[in-house]
């Protein structure tokens, strides 16, 4: 890759967050349309693109962005409102960018527009402005701003070699015994006073006159070779009652672009780069940020503040500008962020995965050949290991908010499209997840929600009717729960037709006329293939063929999803997914002499399995633990079901839950925790109920890894029947 | 009294200040010096015993001048010492008062 290529993958990183965010803010406007900061977000997003996209040469782009970044400019000086038409136009625009920064990125700069783009952007264009495009000329790359008040000593003085020294006594600054005298008569052992000018406008009537205070103001057109920390330092004593700027000469300029040029910067702050070359002093940059921060929130940018206070040059600031920048883009990536090949981290997640089987080996050496001394170190790196994979796993922990944002867009599109009025609250954004299960959720949540939208919220006309008084909304929260995120989408719809549910599912064959189910299982019937109970299909969804490849896919995630409803009041959708795909902390139990994993957050509790202190109900297969009843298996006999089973001395129940439901696993062993590397089952094993997969064990044995929610419905369903 | 009247009429106020215009007196200076700024008529300031002069005094200089201008006298300031013209020089206020300045015979070295 080239430098190019990279600098081009960055900003089409970049881009791609700007206008993501830029999305958000524009959604965010709907609700709030006077948030200035939310203005300016937008606007930056359009601003950077169109920089960034000017640097690559991407002339299309810049000409687009800039008459998006036009309008918000003018939206963000208040001369034009925001409303929701132009929100549209926006949002398309920002999918119109992304479009053009695509076609731009992989095809360059030679290729023109495609005709539909060109088109696409020529209407957008005339949407925003009611203007096309080609009237329009590109902007002045940049403003000449004057130094008037310079001008009016450089009439007579040639002034492009010359500092400008500006002074600004405060009325106390005699009194203080700072003489402005002084400063010129050091000044002249420095260089040469070309000429002085003293400004005398402050000087009040010969009444209000106090002779001891100091009304003037100096500017001094210098000429030395001094540097400009030397210069100050003339004024060092006086800073407190004087304001000094110095303004470098003109023909200094040239010299601080081409150092800037070449500058090597570690720091993105504009003051600093502008110290480092020399052209400010520590002072200035001080003055100028006090004065930007007593500003409050109305500030200027600082660069603004500088040129106004004529200490420097506007064009130096517009090239550190743009210096910053580049750093600013360097850093960025670079503090906050590596960027990692999701390949390599899922090498370094395997190797971590190996790590663990051959540890938990040299354990079972250790133990056998009784080296009580090893053991000590063994112990040590085991904790290291764990850590290890902790940390290893967490790199690939991302929040899920960024997933649940990007629907945000999705509600709006639909719910105009179908012309309800529904709104979209994110709760717990910030819980984490493995990356490649954010990845693979993504479509299942889209399916879901395009669900709740479509069939789930009602149009205002039936919620009326209905007596509703509050407006269609779809709730997503995620949160953690024992080793699990629980993802839940909740609406407040119309919920579920069980009868329609029923019905339909007869008529499919799915479920015979004399039914036992519960409402609950009625409810998941609609994750069962070929059900969909709206009878026309929509194009959004209700082909019937959404919701079972939706269980399919969380299924896929070793995670479940249920469903629950209340006629009239909403439905809440449940998905249950594991944190992560690779290692998790296991508890080994035996029985019948094979091993057995159960993932150790779902253990409840274990006891001893005796009849004689627990109340166990051999026919339904039912204990009573404590006044809790719940059903159990035997492990042994559910996974060896041919073999007889022998008589065992003595049987351990382990209390597994998931979610609400209990239920005991009876083993004959326990072994403990163990840090459980999940290996995938073949294909053979597909259709193999009860298991997720498989592990190997530090002597090379496999123990199977339960797939404990299914269990336990196995478990009450034997228990039922 | 550091300020002495050299001549006084009807028309002209001739004034010697025989003390530094500094910090430390300009606020008498200021007190002594304004009443003889009448409208319409002319007020010559003798610098040439002025020994010492720092900003203050030049403000008040320029204060003088200025309210001169504005109740239309003839404000002049005549025989600068040394010290004046090189205060005035450095502030480069020569033009401002606009007053002949007797340049030294060594203002070469100065």
């Amino acid at each position: 890759m080239s430098d190019l290529d990279l600098a081009l993958e960055t900003f089409k990183q970049e881009a791609k967050e700007l206008l993501d965010d830029m999305e958000d803010s524009l959604l965010a406007l709907e609700d709030t349309p006077d948030d200035s900061e939310t203005i300016n977000s937008v606007f930056r997003a359009m601003h950077t693109i169109k920089g960034s996209s000017g640097l690559f040469g991407f002339s299309d782009v810049v000409a687009f962005t800039h008459e998006a970044e036009t309008i918000l400019d003018q939206v963000r000086n208040g001369e034009k409102p925001i409303d929701d038409r132009l929100i549209s136009v926006l949002l398309d625009c920002k999918d119109h960018t992304s479009k053009l920064l695509e076609h731009c990125i992989q095809l360059g700069n030679e290729h023109g527009l495609s005709e539909g783009l060109s088109v696409a952007g020529k209407e957008l264009v005339f949407q925003l402005t009611g203007k096309t495009q080609d009237e329009e000329a590109l902007p002045a790359v940049s403003e000449d701003i004057q130094l008037a008040e310079m001008e009016t000593i450089g009439e007579s003085v040639d002034l492009s070699d010359k500092w400008i020294i500006s002074l600004a006594f405060k009325p106390d600054a005699l009194r203080m015994g700072v003489d402005p005298l002084s400063f010129l008569r050091y000044l002249k052992t420095l260089g040469d006073i070309e000429t002085v000018l003293v400004l005398t406008e402050d000087i009040p009537v010969v009444g209000e006159f106090d002779p001891e205070s100091c009304y003037m103001d100096l500017k001094i057109a210098y000429k030395s070779n001094a540097d400009k920390q030397t210069i100050e330092d003339v004024f060092e004593f006086a800073s407190d009652d004087c304001d000094i700027n110095i303004l470098p000469p003109n023909s200094n300029v040239e010299d601080y672009l081409s150092i800037l040029d070449e500058l090597e910067s570690d720091t993105d702050r504009l003051g600093d780069i502008l110290i480092n070359i020399g052209v400010l002093t520590k002072n200035d940059v001080a003055k100028a940020v006090q004065k930007q921060n007593s500003a409050g929130k109305d500030s200027k940018p600082i660069g603004e503040i500088l040129v106004e206070q004529q200490v420097v040059q506007p064009e130096v600031v517009a090239k550190a500008v743009k210096k910053q920048q580049q750093v600013k883009q360097k850093i960025a990536k670079e503090a906050n962020y590596i960027r990692v090949d999701s390949g390599k981290l899922g090498q370094l997640i395997n190797l971590v995965g190996e790590l663990v089987i051959s540890g938990a080996a040299m354990d079972l050496m250790v133990e056998r050949h009784g080296l009580t001394d090893v053991e000590e170190v063994a112990v040590t790196m085991n904790t290291l290991v764990s850590d290890i994979r902790d940390t290893a796993l967490d790199l690939r922990m991302v929040p899920i908010g960024e997933t649940f944002t990007r629907f945000k867009r999705v509600v709006r599109d639909v719910s105009k499209e179908l012309g309800k009025d529904i709104e979209l609250k994110i709760t717990g954004g910030e819980t984490e997840l493995d990356k490649t299960v954010v990845e693979r959720i993504n479509d299942p949540l889209t399916h879901l929600i395009r669900n709740s939208l479509d069939h789930g919220i009602e149009t205002p006309l039936q919620r009326e009717q209905a007596g509703k008084v509050d407006k269609g909304c779809i709730q997503l929260n995620a949160y953690h729960q024992s080793g699990h995120i629980v993802i839940e989408i909740i609406d407040n719809g119309a919920g579920l037709d069980s009868d329609k549910i029923v019905a339909k599912a007869i008529a499919n064959g799915l479920i015979s006329e004399e039914h036992n189910l519960s409402q609950q299982e009625i409810f998941n019937l609609i994750f069962e293939a070929g059900l969909s109970t709206k009878q026309q299909a929509s194009d959004l969804s209700g082909r019937g063929v959404g919701m079972d490849v939706v269980k399919r896919n969380i299924e896929g995630l070793r995670g479940s999803v249920n469903i629950d409803s209340m006629a009239g009041q909403g439905t809440t959708i449940t998905i249950h997914l594991p944190l992560t795909l690779a290692i998790i902390d296991g508890f080994m139990v035996e029985a019948s002499n094979e091993r057995y994993i159960i993932p150790l957050t779902m253990v409840e509790e274990c006891v001893e399995m005796n009849s004689g202190e627990w109340d166990v109900d051999e026919t339904q297969h039912y204990v009573n633990l404590r006044g809790v009843a719940m059903p159990y298996l035997r492990l042994g006999e559910y996974f060896n079901s041919g073999i007889s089973q022998q008589e065992q001395s003595r049987e351990s129940l382990v209390v597994v839950r998931s979610g609400k439901n209990k239920a005991g696993f009876v083993v004959d062993q326990l072994h403990g925790e163990h840090q459980t590397v999940i290996k995938p089952l073949g294909k053979v094993f597909d259709n193999l109920a009860g298991l997720t997969g498989a592990t190997v064990l530090g002597d090379g044995n496999v123990a199977l890894i339960l797939d404990v929610q299914g269990l336990i419905q196995k478990a009450v369903k034997s228990g039922r029947y | 009294m550091t300020i002495d009247i050299k001549l006084q009429n009807d028309s002209v106020t001739q004034l010697v200040i025989r003390d530094e215009m500094t910090i430390y007196n300009v606020l008498e200076q200021n007190k002594t010096l304004l009443p003889y700024l009448e409208a319409d008529k002319e007020l010559q300031i003798d610098l040439s015993e002025v020994t010492e002069i720092d900003s203050a005094g030049v403000q008040l200089l320029i204060v003088l001048k200025q309210q001169a201008q504005k109740v239309n006298n003839q404000f002049s300031l005549v025989h600068h010492s040394q010290s004046v013209i090189d205060v005035l020089e450095l502030f480069d206020l020569a033009a401002f008062f606009g007053d002949p300045v007797i340049m030294p015979a060594d203002w070469e070295a100065s």
